[in-house]
């Protein structure tokens, strides 16, 4: 055989690799109904759920729980389909985590009560609406 | 009073400017098809189109700075990119914040690009400025702003206010104009963020050169020429690419808090994907000059970087990303033409590609395991393999909406931890470059067969591992993959050097662009494993609490809470929260922020205290960016003050609360990198119910945890604020409250007036307690102190060690200084040719 081909063969086996974790690392989006069925089915792997802070009639944001150190909190996320969920995140309260439209949680559920966030991500209010708010309260 | 005249003007010109860059190519097309006596008129009327395209693309960006520069803030891109409390280079900033600023400068670059083209080249000018001016016309229309019937072409940056919003302010009053802007992010807000983005719309620019002249080579059927005068440019384009690259990183190394350089965010791939791709090209291109092989990798290689740019662009600004990235942009309604534009310059390079893809020279010879091209070959297809392994996962939000465009549910979502996903992987290919261009310089600069190659590379390998193992040893890297590294880019760095000494000693600096890259390659690869492979935090689990949940307590606390002046061991250190703190313009320090009270006016507050020889109580003084507070933490060891860190965080109601960045104490061999992640809001304080108590002068008694003495109480013949009326009698009581090792005087005030009572309480901030003076009872010699608290000052802070941080700059320096030398030698080389008429 050619060294070509070797060469060629190679690089097709490496862009196989590549293709295949690509995809098996990928994570997926969840309800936290599909996640704890993962969870109870042995599955750990960290997935996407996105929700919105639970919230009393006049708007307020409820079950926000910041341990005594400030260090980490917890807080109940209701995700698409209408579950509520405790959810954990090891970090501080993040600035404009209260005023967030929607939460996107990064993690798994450590028993069946609690999930854990290793990253959430949010999507504030975009600034074409609050300018409309600014431009009216003026 | 609106000015519409300005905003106008903008559009006019990007009007002219979309017209004018059709013109330019529809001229250049006849120039290249004329015969050689209409060709003058043709050239010389395609550059004064061309010309026109560049006076008004300059307009354009006048009028958009005209608009921020004089607070015109009747106009949106004003409004909502800027404030009147931003200094001038930040209101530079403003400028690109938005899409539509960032599409002008690029427009912006070409335009210089463009200018330099025609002056110096000859036989190119007319096929290269065709592909530029046809790039032109895709970008201006970007910002074009044009609405025909449904379709809206652009987003201008030059429309109203009052037309962007609904506000129903302006049914009102039509000619209402803001006060003030919602202001520039301040995240932006920062000396790199002023120079990262030119950097990089330059590096995106000039991806434009090679790619146009690949075009006009293809074109003239010039199927090899078109390298040498696209070479130069290749480089230059990779190294400004690379430039912008770094600037970036760097840019959130000391402004973002996620604690690092870089973090595998989709806005970073996909500019880093381009640039590797580009990288290869560029050793693909100096292959095919030197051997005539590789062109037709070349030329895949030169069309992919500039694509891969325009898909980076269509990532990044179409709103794809959406949840995945924290900074990409909102959709602009610009997707479909960021779409088309793309889709189209992909078109013309396939056409032209497959249509002289047979007349393209190969050559057959077999490429032998120990010649250059051989190697230089596996380096490209390593480079070309990295950016797959970073692409792929990155368009996973593109393959979503793709899928769900043809009404499919795809719910696949990028790598959970993108750090650990990419790394496994950039990791071993970092490795593989290090080891080629160690053994690829080698095969470069002379002939190799077997006993050769074993000669030329024994001494460099025995000095690596030497060096190597002596890195290893003294540093401690005990993990097997860091000792590869640590082995792989000594191996470099030596071998290189080899050859640069060589080289110097024989010839000329010119020639050692190469070897100096590949020293800096290697810097790179070890500095990027030390200070990420081992960066520790050094802020973890302080609080010493444990939790009513046992899965709780495994989980390591990154951060550390600390209260105001109460010191708390770190590690190696003690530190200390000392408050928050401001700075003044003409003060070379920070200034506390507890003397400083606002006037109101932007900017602007009066002193409350004396500070140092700076100013004066009652003086007013100027702030910088009042917004931003710097926390004062002191750093002890064995109790004494070693240095102070003044994180940055800013509270920005317009875009969307706090706001903070790091600060970092660097130290030759490490960086100590601190930001803080929450703090306390004293601004609105929800004080807790009244606590009384009833003293004697000169008693102590503890308010709180605190030891408070009473040192009695004064008659007071005037008061701040207060005008004293004949017969009103105001009592100042001194309380000293000790708060470690800090003494505060606390001075409640007491007015009688005709039987009246008034009480001025005193707050402090930073202890968290108001103290009332509520009830003298002359008759017992007692004071009656009302206090209510709330909760001492704090900040949650997070501390990270990372060391050999500067190899990793150092390195970029050199690997920089490297294309520079490059790019020197190539244009010269191309300078030749052209003077002596060949093209």
């Amino acid at each position: 055989m050619k060294k070509g081909h070797l060469v060629g063969i190679g690089i097709i086996a490496i862009a196989i690799i590549i293709i295949m974790t690509s995809i098996g690392d990928a994570s997926s989006y969840e309800t936290f109904e599909t996640a704890l069925v993962m969870k109870q089915s042995g599955n750990d792997k960290a997935i996407h759920v996105v929700g919105q802070l639970k919230k009393n009639e006049s708007g307020e944001v409820i079950g926000l729980n910041v341990r005594e150190d400030k260090t980490s909190f917890t807080f109940l996320l209701v995700d698409n389909e209408g579950t509520e969920q405790e959810v954990f995140y090891n970090e501080p309260v993040p600035a404009d985590f209260i005023r967030s439209e929607s939460v996107v949680v990064i993690g798994s559920y450590k028993n069946e009560d609690i999930f854990i966030a290793d990253k959430i991500l949010m999507k504030c209010p975009s600034k074409y609406q609050e300018t409309e708010v600014q431009a009216a309260g003026m | 009073m609106i000015n519409t005249f300005i905003g106008n003007l903008g559009h006019l010109m990007t009007i002219v400017a979309f017209v004018s860059a059709l013109v330019t190519a529809f001229a250049y097309y006849q120039y290249f098809k004329a015969n050689e006596l209409e060709k003058k008129s043709w050239q010389r009327f395609s550059r004064i189109s061309f010309y026109i395209h560049a006076v008004s693309s300059t307009m354009i960006a006048f009028s958009l700075f005209e608009i921020i520069y004089n607070h015109r803030f009747e106009y949106f891109y004003a409004y909502s990119h800027s404030s009147k409390a931003l200094p001038v280079h930040y209101m530079i900033s403003s400028f690109w914040e938005g899409q539509e600023g960032a599409f002008i400068l690029w427009i912006f670059w070409n335009v210089v690009l463009g200018l330099i083209l025609i002056h110096t080249n000859k036989l190119w000018e007319a096929p290269v400025m065709i592909v530029f001016a046809l790039v032109q016309a895709f970008l201006v229309s970007m910002i074009l702003g044009v609405v025909v019937g449904d379709l809206k072409i652009g987003s201008s940056p030059f429309i109203l206010l009052r037309d962007a919003t609904q506000a129903p302010v302006f049914q009102i009053n039509p000619d209402f104009v803001p006060e003030d802007g919602t202001g520039l992010n301040p995240l932006l807000q920062n000396i790199w963020m002023v120079i990262h983005p030119p950097t990089l719309f330059l590096g995106y620019a000039s991806t434009l050169v090679p790619f146009a002249f690949l075009i006009g080579g293809l074109a003239m059927k010039r199927y090899s020429e078109w390298i040498r005068p696209a070479l130069p440019w290749a480089i230059f384009s990779a190294m400004i690419l690379g430039m912008g690259i770094l600037m970036g990183a760097y840019w959130a190394y000391v402004t973002l808090n996620f604690g690092g350089y870089w973090n595998w965010d989709p806005v970073e791939n996909a500019v880093y994907v381009p640039w590797l791709i580009l990288v290869a090209a560029v050793h693909t291109m100096i292959t095919f000059k030197k051997s005539s092989t590789a062109l037709k990798t070349s030329m895949v290689l030169v069309i992919l970087s500039f694509i891969l740019v325009l898909y980076a662009t269509f990532l990044v600004r179409s709103g794809v990303l959406g949840d995945a990235s924290v900074h990409s942009f909102t959709d602009l309604g610009l997707s479909g033409q960021l779409l088309i534009y793309m889709l189209f310059f992909t078109a013309v390079a396939l056409f032209f590609t497959i249509r002289s893809w047979k007349y393209i020279p190969t050559s057959e010879r077999e490429a032998s395991v120990y010649s250059r091209e051989f190697w230089i070959f596996i380096g490209a297809t390593t480079l070309g393999l990295m950016g797959f392994q970073v692409i792929l996962p990155t368009s996973i939000p593109a393959w979503n909406a793709l899928v769900e465009s043809f009404g499919g549910i795809s719910n696949l979502a990028p790598p959970a931890d993108q750090v650990e996903f990419y790394t496994k992987f950039q990791l071993w290919f970092g490795i593989a470059l290090a080891l080629l261009t160690a053994v690829g310089q080698f095969f470069w600069w002379q002939k190799m067969d077997k006993k050769a190659l074993k000669d030329a590379l024994l001494t460099p390998y025995i000095i690596s591992v030497v060096i190597a193992a002596l890195v290893i040893v003294l540093t401690k890297v005990y993990d097997w993959r860091y000792m590869i590294i640590v082995i792989a880019g000594t191996f470099t760095i030596v071998a290189n050097s080899v050859i640069l000494s060589r080289l110097l000693k024989r010839s000329t600096f010119k020639l050692a662009g190469g070897s100096l890259a590949h020293i800096g390659l290697g810097m790179i690869l070890i500095g990027i494993m030390f200070s990420s492979g081992y960066s520790e935090t050094i802020s973890i689990n302080m609080s010493g609490l444990t939790y009513s949940n046992s899965w709780e307590d495994e989980l390591n606390k990154e951060h550390v809470l600390l209260w105001i002046n109460k010191p708390t061991q770190m590690k190696d250190y003690t530190v200390i929260y000392r408050g928050r703190q401001k700075k003044v313009v003409g003060v070379p320090e920070y200034v506390p922020a507890k003397i400083l009270e606002s006037t109101g006016n932007v900017n602007e507050a009066i002193a409350l205290e004396d500070f140092k020889d700076y100013f004066k109580k009652g003086e007013v003084v100027e702030l910088v960016l009042e917004e931003n507070d710097y926390f004062k933490i002191d750093y002890f060891q064995n109790e004494v003050l070693k240095f102070s860190l003044a994180p940055m965080s800013q509270f920005n109601e317009g875009m969307g609360g706090l706001i903070s960045s790091p600060d970092s104490k660097i130290y030759l061999n490490r960086d100590l990198y601190t930001y803080v992640a929450a703090m306390n809001d004293y601004s609105d304080p929800e004080w807790k119910e009244d606590e009384f108590y009833e003293v004697t002068p000169d008693e102590q008694f503890h308010i709180a945890d605190f030891v408070t003495y009473f040192d009695g109480a004064e008659v007071l013949n005037q008061v701040e604020d207060y005008v004293l009326q004949e017969g009103d009698v105001a009592v100042r009581a001194n309380l000293r409250i000790l708060d470690y090792d800090v003494e505060k005087v606390l001075q409640p005030t007491f007015i009688i007036r005709n039987n009246q009572v008034g009480k001025i309480p005193v707050v402090d901030n930073e202890l968290g307690i108001r103290v009332t003076l509520d009830n003298i009872l002359p008759e017992q010699n007692k004071f009656v102190f009302k206090v209510n608290r709330y909760q001492k000052d704090y900040v949650v802070m997070k501390a990270i060690v990372k060391p050999y941080i500067n190899i990793l700059w150092l390195g970029s320096i050199i690997t920089l200084i490297g294309f520079t030398v490059a790019i020197y030698r190539r244009f010269d080389e191309f300078k030749k040719m052209r003077d002596k008429g060949m093209e």
